[in-house]
């Protein structure tokens, strides 16, 4: 079988960028990404994207973001999975390179959601959910993830305090990101004094609304030494894995168990003939607190119930057994939803190839998990340096 | 800012949505929603169910930020209630005290306002829950 390599990634800045529109963004991450690999032309483009049709009434993003980037006549579409499109259009771009119809991928990750009033804003990230079984009962996408939040503490005994500490680490580790929304470090107090927006879920427990674009390039190991890239710039991608799960929360066969995350990363550990332990690094989908919680135990990092407990042994620093969120995670670097698997994508290349700003030392394989809904559709993928 | 045309999308829900129907399946399986395939067997030999409406709070929250359309009712409680015939609601609280919310709080099905004061000037019904009236 053929195997997969990134050769090139780029990024813009987090935050709420005023003066740049979502073309702007995706070309800007896009143009990086192949200076990167010091290419100028790709076979196909891969657009991750959630909610631009209501968000800034752009569609077709395939069309406007390859045309603008002056990509030519190439095949190019939107990749749709909710909060999981960036992973699921960086997924399908490396299918497109096994399957050998095409040589060199693009893949760019946008959303621009600074453009709509906030209502509106927590009504479109409310269609991930059921439109008819839970929107219309008037569910934020915060609230469902509260309703989450509040069953796991009372199961398994654990204080708004002990699941803060997954924003501190965040946050810890977002400070030294350049390209991150949030650079300063915050205690728990902090994240203790923010307001409810839907109880027990506080301001400080959840992602930030922001812009952002990522993009990489993928090809194959024979192409990319036929490109001249220099093989310090390689990032295998060794194993992937995805799976669905019911899209309405009250449907679960078990509301604290992401299944599709479980699913995912049997399918991804099995491609790359690895197990969690020889994982240097974990990018997963911490849009709020008690998603980082239930994602460590989906991975199979730690037992059911003791997600959180691993972040009050001090397990998941930089420096730790199991480091996570390396860039700031969601909560600091910010969650431009559509985006997001793109830009832990871009991370997790960085930190393999040893240019992370918070550097895991000598890493070798990481993962990346990112959800989709509350837990509805999720990808898991894993990277080794070459 | 423009909506999908309410009327018929709401209609075409009232029964389950004023009533309470959800599914049940050959094997006995009951669900709610109603949906053509049984989520638990796979069987499409799928019948309407009614439930009794009573059940308990497994988990709830204040929406205190809501997706636009519902600004007006804020904050408002919502939660997640267990049937006694099986199957898990979302939906929102009614006519308790925020403070009185518990585990295991007891409640029954009420037919409701959801939501007017909305551009499409319709106004929606549907089920919440409530504290058993004696
Ligand atoms: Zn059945």
């Amino acid at each position: 079988m053929r195997k997969a390599v990134i050769i090139g990634a780029g990024m813009t800045p987090v935050g709420e960028h005023w003066k740049l529109g979502l073309r702007d963004l995706a070309v800007e991450a896009l143009l990086n990404a192949m200076d990167d690999a010091g290419i100028d032309k790709v076979d196909s483009l891969y657009v991750g994207n959630m909610i631009s049709g209501p968000l800034v009434e752009q569609e077709n993003l395939g069309a406007l973001i390859a045309d603008w980037a002056g990509l030519g006549n190439i095949p190019a579409v939107k990749i749709e999975a909710a909060c999981a499109s960036g992973g699921a259009a960086v997924q399908e771009g490396v299918k497109a390179v096994l399957s050998g119809l095409e040589d060199v991928v693009a893949v760019v990750g946008i959303e621009k959601m600074t453009d709509a009033w906030p209502s509106d804003t927590t009504r479109y990230l409310g269609y991930a959910a059921d439109a008819e079984w839970e929107l219309f009962h008037g569910a934020s996408f915060v609230a469902l993830n509260a309703l989450v939040m509040r069953y796991y503490m009372k199961t398994y005994g654990y204080t708004e305090e002990d699941l803060a500490l997954f924003a501190v680490n965040a946050h810890a580790n977002g400070a030294k990101n350049p390209y991150a929304m949030f650079k300063r470090p915050i205690k728990v107090e902090t994240v203790l004094k923010s307001p409810y927006i839907a109880d027990p879920l506080k301001l400080f427990d959840a992602s930030p609304v922001c812009d952002g674009a990522a993009a990489v390039i993928i090809t194959t190991p024979e192409k990319a030494e036929e490109l001249g890239v220099p093989k310090e710039k390689w990032v295998e991608v060794a194993g992937m894995g995805r799976a669905i799960d019911t899209i309405n929360l009250a449907n679960r066969e078990d509301l604290l168990t992401l299944k599709a995350a479980k699913i995912a990363a049997e399918r991804a550990y099995k491609m790359a003939g690895v197990e969690p332990k020889n994982i240097d690094f974990f990018e997963v989908h911490d849009a709020f607190t008690i998603m980082a919680a239930l994602s460590l135990e989906a991975l199979g990092v730690a037992k059911k119930g003791e997600g959180a407990k691993l972040a009050k042994e001090g397990q998941i620093a930089i420096d730790a057994d199991y480091p996570i969120q390396t860039m700031g995670g969601l909560k600091a670097r910010g969650h431009p939803v559509g985006a997001t698997g793109v830009y832990q994508t871009v991370e997790a290349v960085l930190q393999l190839r040893g240019e992370a700003p918070s550097q895991v030392p000598d890493a070798e394989v990481g993962l990346t998990q990112n959800i989709g809904g509350t837990g509805s559709n999720i990808t898991v993928s894993i990277f080794r340096r070459v | 800012m423009s909506r999908p045309m309410q009327v018929s999308r709401y209609w075409r829900h009232f029964r389950e949505k004023y009533r309470l129907i959800g599914g049940k399946c050959e094997n006995g399986h009951v669900f709610f929603p109603h949906r053509q395939v049984c989520p638990v067997c796979g069987s499409r030999n799928v019948e309407e169910y009614e439930f009794s409406g009573k059940g308990k709070v497994i988990s709830w929250t204040i929406v205190r930020n809501p997706p636009s359309g519902f600004e007006y009712y804020k904050p408002y409680p919502l939660a997640l209630v267990q049937l006694e015939d099986g199957p898990i609601v979302l939906a929102q609280l009614t006519d308790v005290d925020p403070e009185e919310i518990d585990f295991g709080m007891e409640v029954e099905v009420v037919t409701k306002k959801i939501r007017e004061f909305e551009e499409d000037g319709i106004i929606l019904y549907g089920y919440k829950f409530r504290p058993p009236v004696k």
